[in-house]
């Protein structure tokens, strides 16, 4: 994590006992937006306890009581779901990879298809198709009566 | 026989910043963005552990389905924080809380006990407003 901080969340003292453990709160919920902008880079989950003054087993217990998922989990996911969003404009399977923070498209191919239930080549192909789709006939991507509404099926462009 | 809701769909001043609200802020996954002509597009996300509903981001602005008094109506109502659009539930309310509050999301309620459970409120970037409830809220096991 070298010396970038976590990102600082507002308190003033008025706010401090709002509801109980709120700086625990507080605390891993840097933690979390530390992960959401920094998982394309190399993330040391060991700094991010210490930056959040928790023993790594405190952090992590409390991380996942509140998210569902350890630390390391959430970074995975997060990668994933980013890796998801480049896939779906087209990026290469190699790029949304080395993108997101992995050093390995072995693993991110085996993670992506342990997290999805399809490979990442499978993904950017099914999309690709639904871009085509979308492309040739927009309308049939919305429900009639919105783009009856919309006074789409007025406009000659939009139709077949 | 009815079975579930689909689409549903919440009336926004802006369609840009509305994106930027439901999808950078609360974390709502895009659907459909499809460009429908200059002023047209089709917008609609879904709350993360819903991928089965879509909420259609409905652009309120003068046209053949706004007449001009229909639509500086609607703008105005929406601002003045008139439409409640539903409650939306988290598995921990006070991270929820503290991670929209630190994303600059204007909370018209902190997280307060109530009889049923925690509830709190916050507004979108235009002006509606949505009640949020951990979901143990509405475990019933001690209801008849």
């Amino acid at each position: 994590m070298g010396t970038k901080q976590l990102p600082h969340i507002a308190q003033s003292p008025a706010q401090a006992e709002e509801y109980p453990k709120v700086y625990l709160y507080r605390r891993i919920v840097q933690a979390k937006l530390y992960i959401d902008a920094n998982y394309a880079e190399e993330i040391d989950l060991d700094n991010i306890s210490d930056e959040a003054y928790f023993s790594k087993f405190h952090f992590i217990r409390l991380f996942k009581s509140i998210y569902g998922k350890t630390p390391h989990q959430y970074l995975q996911a997060t990668r994933i779901d980013a890796a998801q969003q480049l896939l779906r404009q087209n990026k290469s399977v190699a790029e949304a990879c080395f993108s997101v923070g992995f050093q390995s498209l072995t693993s991110f191919s085996g993670l992506f298809k342990k997290l999805t239930g399809e490979t990442p080549s499978a993904f950017l192909l099914r999309h690709k198709s639904v871009r085509e789709q979308i492309r040739a006939t927009p309308l049939s991507f919305i429900p009639g009566c919105y783009a009856h509404r919309l006074g789409l099926h007025e406009n000659s462009n939009f139709e077949e | 026989m009815i079975t579930k809701m689909t689409i549903t769909n919440i009336h926004v001043l802006n369609q840009d910043s509305a994106y930027d609200f439901y999808v950078n802020k609360l974390g709502f996954k895009v659907v459909d963005d499809i460009p429908m002509g200059p002023d047209s597009r089709w917008l609609t996300v879904s709350p993360p552990g819903q991928p089965d509903l879509q909420i259609v981001l409905f652009p309120v602005k003068v046209s053949k389905m706004f007449p001009k008094e229909t639509a500086e109506t609607l703008i105005s109502l929406i601002k003045q924080g008139v439409f409640g659009c539903g409650v939306l539930t988290c598995s921990d309310i006070y991270a929820t809380y503290e991670e929209l509050k630190a994303k600059g999301v204007e909370f018209i309620k902190p997280p307060t006990k109530e009889f049923y459970g925690t509830e709190a409120f916050f507004k979108d970037d235009s002006g509606n407003y949505f009640s949020l409830q951990p979901i143990n809220n509405f475990s019933h096991e001690n209801s008849i």
